[in-house]
Order: C-alpha cells, then sequence, then structure tokens
C-alpha cells in the first residue's frame, strides 16, 4: 500500500524524525484552521499518489490564513495526470540550504534491504544514477543486522556527506532504519533530505511503502487506506474477500490462481483485437480452493458491471474440483434470479482439469441459455470476446 | 532421478495438524509421497491416521529428522508463524523446505533469508507463497495436483499456482521431470536460476519450461544466466502482456532492477538469449512440443 505524502510525514513524525509541523485538509475551513495553527507562510501540497504535481500547479506558496483557503480552494478538486485532488497538506515553509536522497528498499534480485543515499538529492534520482552513478551509494542492508550507528554511519561516509551534517544524518537513518521495520514498509524515500540555512536536517518529502502481508503486525494500518478513491466494485469485493481489480473492457474475467486469471486478460486482449478491440473489464481471482459460493459472488461482482458485455470463466480445476465449479456458476445464476437480478449477459465456460468431464456434464445439463462452453482456454476467449463485440 | 525431490526423499509436514496440512498430507501420500510424520510441539508424541498410514507428530524439525531421516519439510503453518517455522527448519539442517504459506510478511522472508545465507544455505528453500514441487511418479512435496501428468523429461519452473497446473496439463502427452513452484513473492528462496542450473544439470531433463510473471527483473536476470550456462533448450511464458502499470514503485525501484518489469520486456530479454517465448499457454506448449518431437 503506497501511503499519501502527510501519511508518510505523520509516520515519520510518530518515529522521531525531523518533519515540518503541518496538517492535512480535505476543505479550505480545515485549511483556514491549519494555517492559522502554524501562523506566518505556509506552502500548500496537493495530496496525490502521482509525481510531477508541482509542474502541474498542485504546491503554492501562501502567506496567513486568507490567502491559504484561497490557495486550497484552487487545488481541492484539481485533476493532476487523472488523479482528482481530495486532500491538501499544509506546512510552514523551511528555508533551504542544501538537498539530499535517502532511501531504504527491498532489492528483490539480491533478496535483501538496499540503502539508496545520494548528495545529489532534489532532483530525479533515476537521472543522476544514470548519469553519475558515482554519486549514489547503494548499500545492502542484512535484515538481522539492520542499520546501527556505525552500518549508518559507514553510509554517509561512502556518500560524502558534508561533515558538519553527518551526525544528524547519522541519526536520522538509523530512526529511519527503525521506522521502516518497525512499520513493515518495503520503500521509504526521502527526496529531498534537506539541510535549512541554520543547518539543521530536515525530511521534506515522505514515499512510503507498507507491507500489506503485515497486516495482522498492524491494526492500525486498515486506517490509512483511502475508501474515497477505491473503485465501488473493488470495495464491494474486497467486503467479500475477493481479489477484483477493476479494468476498463467489456469482458468479464473469472478465475482461480493470479498468473491464470492475469494469462487469461492477455488471452482475451489478444482475442479482442480480432472483435473490435474489446478488452478485459477486470481481473478477479477466486482463489485456489474456489467454492459454489465463492464463485456467486464473484459472478454477482462481475456482472454488476455495466460495461460488461460478456463474461470469461476459466478454471483450472488443481485443488479445486470442477463440478463445484459447474455447480457454483449453475446455483450462482439461480440465486441471482432469486435476489431479482436475473442475469442478461452471456458466460463462456472454460473448465479443465480435476473433475472436468463431471464439470461440463452439470453445465450441459444445466440447459441455461447464457451459458457456452468452450473447453480450450484460447477458443473460449475468442467466444467471449466476439459476445462482447457483438452486445457493445 | 530429477532435481531436488526423488521418490527417495523422506517429507515431514510443518503444521501436518492443521486444516489445510492435514488436507494435503493426504493428498501428498496418495500421489505415493514418502511422508514420515509431522511437527506440532503440543502434539508431540502422537500420532495421525491418513487412511490407515498412522504418521508420528513430533515436537520439533530436529527430533522429526533424528527419528526418521527426513530430509525435505513442507510448512503449512499460518504467516504468523512461518519465520519461526523456516528458522527451526535451517536450524535442523534439513536439505529441503517447502514454504507454502501464502501471506509472509517480506520483512520476515527478508530475515529467514539472510538467516539462511549466513548459515552458508546448507537449507534449500523453495517459496513462499508456492505450490511446492513434484516430480511426478516419483514424489510430491506441497499442494501441486498429482494426477494432470506423469513423468517424462521436461523441467517446469514458475512463479505461478495455477499456471503450472495449466502448463502440466497442455504438456501431459510428454511428461515432466520436475515442476517446481517458486512462487511470485518480492523475496524468494529458490529462483529461476536456480532451477535452471539444476535442470541443466539433471541428466533426466532434455528441456526446461519457464513461467515468468510481470514485476522484478527476475527473468531478465535468468535470460543472461542462460546465455552463459543453458545448453538444454528453453521455452519461456510471461503472464501480465496487458496488465495495466501497477502500483507505482518508489524511484529507487526503477533504479534496482534497471527495467519497468514488463511483460515486454522480459520476453525481449529472453528471445535475444535464444528463449522461444509463447504469446499464451497453449502456444508456449506447442513450442515445447516442436522441440521434443525433434529429438
Amino acid at each position: 500500500m503506497d501511503l499519501y505524502e502527510y501519511q508518510g510525514r505523520d509516520l515519520f513524525e510518530r518515529h522521531g524524525l525531523p518533519v515540518l509541523a503541518g496538517g492535512v485538509a480535505t476543505t479550505p475551513e480545515e485549511a483556514r484552521a491549519i494555517a492559522e495553527r502554524l501562523g506566518g507562510r505556509v506552502v500548500v501540497k496537493a495530496q496525490v499518489k502521482v509525481g510531477g504535481r508541482g509542474k502541474a500547479g498542485g504546491v503554492k506558496l501562501a502567506e496567513g490564513a486568507e490567502e491559504t483557503v484561497a490557495r486550497a480552494t484552487d487545488i481541492l478538486g484539481m485533476d493532476i495526470k487523472g488523479h482528482t485532488v481530495h486532500k491538501v497538506m499544509i506546512t510552514v515553509t523551511a528555508d533551504v540550504a542544501e538537498e539530499y536522497y535517502f532511501s531504504y528498499l527491498l532489492d528483490r534480485a539480491n533478496r535483501t534491504f538496499l540503502c539508496i543515499a545520494s548528495v545529489a538529492g532534489g532532483m530525479d534520482i533515476e537521472q543522476v544514477a544514470a548519469e553519475t552513478p558515482e554519486r549514489v551509494v547503494k548499500a545492502p542492508i542484512d535484515a538481522n543486522t539492520g542499520v546501527d550507528e556505525a552500518k549508518a554511519r559507514e553510509i554517509v561516509t561512502a556518500a560524502g556527506f558534508p561533515a558538519e551534517i553527518a551526525d544528524q544524518v547519522v541519526e536520522v537513518a538509523v530512526k529511519l532504519w527503525q521506522a521502516f521495520v518497525a512499520e513493515d514498509a518495503t520503500l521509504v524515500e526521502v527526496n529531498p533530505l534537506a539541510t535549512t540555512k541554520d543547518g539543521k536536517l530536515l525530511l521534506l518529502d515522505a514515499k512510503v511503502t507498507l507491507d500489506e502481508n503485515a497486516g495482522f503486525r498492524h491494526p492500525d494500518h486498515e486506517a490509512l487506506v483511502d475508501q474515497a478513491s477505491v473503485d465501488p466494485l473493488e470495495q464491494a469485493a474486497k467486503a467479500k474477500d475477493l481479489n477484483y481489480v477493476k479494468l476498463d473492457g467489456e469482458v468479464g474475467i473469472i478465475g482461480n490462481g493470479a498468473g491464470l486469471v492475469m494469462s487469461t486478460l492477455d488471452v482475451v486482449a489478444y482475442a479482442g483485437e480480432r472483435h473490435g478491440g474489446v478488452k478485459p473489464a477486470n481481473f478477479l481471482d477466486i482463489g485456489g480452493g474456489a467454492s459454489a459460493e465463492v464463485m456467486a459472488n464473484g459472478l454477482e461482482i462481475v456482472l454488476s458491471d455495466p460495461s460488461v458485455k460478456s463474461v470469461f470463466v476459466n478454471v483450472f480445476g488443481g485443488i479445486t474440483a470442477c463440478d463445484a465449479v459447474a455447480n457454483g456458476i449453475v446455483q450462482a445464476l439461480a440465486l441471482l434470479e432469486q435476489r431479482g437480478e436475473k442475469a442478461t449477459k452471456p458466460l463462456v465456460v472454460r473448465l479443465d482439469g480435476n473433475n472436468a468431464e463431471a464439470g461440463r456434464a452439470i453445465l450441459d445439463g444445466a440447459a441455461n441459455p447464457l451459458i457456452q462452453r468452450v473447453d480450450t482456454m484460447d477458443g473460449a476467449a475468442e467466444r467471449a470476446a466476439e459476445l462482447a463485440a457483438a452486445g457493445v | 532421478m530429477a532435481i531436488w525431490l526423488t521418490k527417495d526423499s523422506k517429507v515431514i509436514v510443518q503444521g501436518m495438524t492443521g486444516s489445510e496440512g492435514s488436507k494435503h498430507t493426504r493428498r501428498m501420500l496418495a500421489a505415493g509421497t514418502n511422508v514420515v510424520g509431522g511437527v506440532n510441539p503440543r502434539k508431540a508424541g502422537t500420532t495421525v491416521d491418513f487412511d490407515g498410514t498412522e504418521l508420528p507428530v513430533f515436537a520439533s524439525v530436529a527430533d522429526a529428522m533424528k527419528d526418521t531421516g527426513a530430509d525435505v519439510t513442507v510448512i503449512f503453518v499460518p504467516p504468523q508463524f512461518t519465520k519461526a517455522a523456516v528458522v527451526e527448519a535451517i536450524d535442523a539442517g534439513i536439505d529441503l523446505a517447502v514454504v507454502i504459506t501464502e501471506g509472509v510478511p517480506v520483512h520476515d522472508t527478508a530475515a529467514f533469508w539472510a538467516y539462511n545465507r549466513a548459515q552458508g544455505e546448507r537449507t534449500r528453500i523453495i517459496g513462499p507463497n508456492c505450490p511446492g514441487i513434484a516430480s511426478p511418479g516419483a514424489s510430491n512435496a506441497g499442494i501441486i495436483p498429482a494426477d494432470i501428468t506423469g513423468s517424462g523429461r521436461i523441467g517446469l519452473v514458475s512463479k505461478s499456482g495455477t499456471l503450472t497446473y495449466q502448463m502440466m496439463y497442455e504438456l501431459r502427452d510428454i511428461g515432466f521431470s520436475t515442476c517446481v513452484g517458486i512462487g511470485g513473492d518480492p523475496i524468494i528462496g529458490t529462483t529461476h536460476i536456480d532451477a535452471l542450473a539444476a535442470f541443466e544439470a539433471d541428466p533426466e531433463t532434455d528441456a526446461i519450461v519457464m513461467i515468468g510473471e510481470i514485476g522484478g527483473d527476475a527473468e531478465e536476470r535468468a535470460a543472461e544466466f542462460i546465455k552463459a550456462n543453458v545448453t538444454k533448450p528453453v521455452v519461456g511464458y510471461i503472464a501480465g502482456f496487458t496488465a495495466p502499470p501497477g502500483k507505482t514503485m518508489g524511484h529507487a525501484g526503477a533504479i534496482i532492477s534497471g527495467s519497468a518489469g514488463t511483460a515486454d520486456a522480459k520476453k525481449a530479454a529472453l528471445e535475444a538469449v535464444g528463449v522461444k517465448v509463447g504469446k499464451t499457454p497453449t502456444e508456449t506448449a506447442n513450442l515445447m512440443r516442436e522441440i521434443m518431437s525433434g529429438r
């Protein structure tokens, strides 16, 4: 889960790291209250999970409460690269002297954690790394020994931080590592890490990604999920423990196992190229042990999407038995009819693997005109795309 | 002979008395796996009946190894306890630990992997969040269905679960030496490269299917490895060509991988070293069938 900047700032503050005083507002009136509390000159920053907000006009200075209200009014509701601004962060300003870069992250390739530090911060770190790699330090961090003062000093020396701020950077490096571990983060990135003209070190930005698998250790992380920006269908799916992602096409997809569903999206998109450019409408993984009930819940979500014109159910029975899946489909359609939400969109079903013959027989026996059985993945994708194109 | 798991492997199950553990212990036994016991400190000294096979429960992996000569453990414990279970297996010095558990925090995986590395990687870890390893007709450690395919001379390594089963099914006319599901988590104990190296060295494997997914750069690194080290034919499949850009990685992530982690980038890297990459699972299977029929 990627956090907003203000959530990252709050997290850093909780862990004793030096950040600018500030708050977050969803309305101009809330912005006024924060400006009054902070006093003087403030910066109003759009909270969106996309880069380039400064260039888009999403970061403005303001002097006093009235100006803050005006700037917040301008920025709230603004569209930045397709992201609507629902919140602004307001902080006091800093008199910045130098800008550096510092991060901890997961290094998948080396199966460890990594610290990246550079005295060339503030700008595009990828560019710095490409053009002047010697100015970027990458230090592997052992998960079990972590970053103590000695390790931090090693990094700070290697990166060439100026002697007069070295102690402060060491302290920040240790505390930031502690925060990284304590919060089960997979990324904490500070760009810029800045010094002020009076020699104080500050974390001026916060990019934080938290590991959702560690949610059981962090009941407080649930509150960081931004409900306003979650798609309503995704929200409904999550309430039913379904792994669903809304996409922008016309063919509803239901499958078991993330890899197989991803592969199904590809196969449908290829077929769609031959049928008016129809595309997958969603990703829905009903998991390895899909029961009739799970299938019913999944179908309900997918069929409730108005852009769906046909549905492709692609199941390979591994642990799941295909007869159970077939029963699930038939029962789901009956259940929807009972609820007065009779399905009208065609379903193309492909069953293979464990008990596939029995599953296919159940589908045939149900004689439901909405269900079309195709026994290969590519053939079924072709049929589903064709039906979606006809229904558009 | 197969890789890592043979008919002689003696398998124990950590979490055998739990619902998933007992379900899959039964399935592994039915597949002919030599399961010799389970581990649960609270039920040590008891036995569990699996359709007539009485399996002893031990207090620890070390006890189980001492008593049974076990060399493989399959781990089904919940995510909260997975790190401790893997560390216990490493401490006992077992050869192979197959971690099925899904949802393990990556800090825990990083910690047990760093611990294993510090011990000299004496234990091969597969997973977490993986379907396990199967050498058809010989042994099955994990949750891969045993009846999809018989034994043959193709090696399979895959990040995915059901997509692995799909590929096994597509090529069931030829059969497999070993199928390894390495899991799709950000940190995994066994990589594509490890499996490629083992298949290259295995006299019972003639060709290799490699299944990848978007994200990270494991496939790109595997391509480099193939170029330098693999003489057997390799066919590849990558899922996620049409997936929209996923969660934004920080700037820092892109620096490390040097790649966006897209399916196209992975396909290009593999094709550049002579690996044929299929657009769909069926097309990929056909590419492999052509290679095997020419032998």
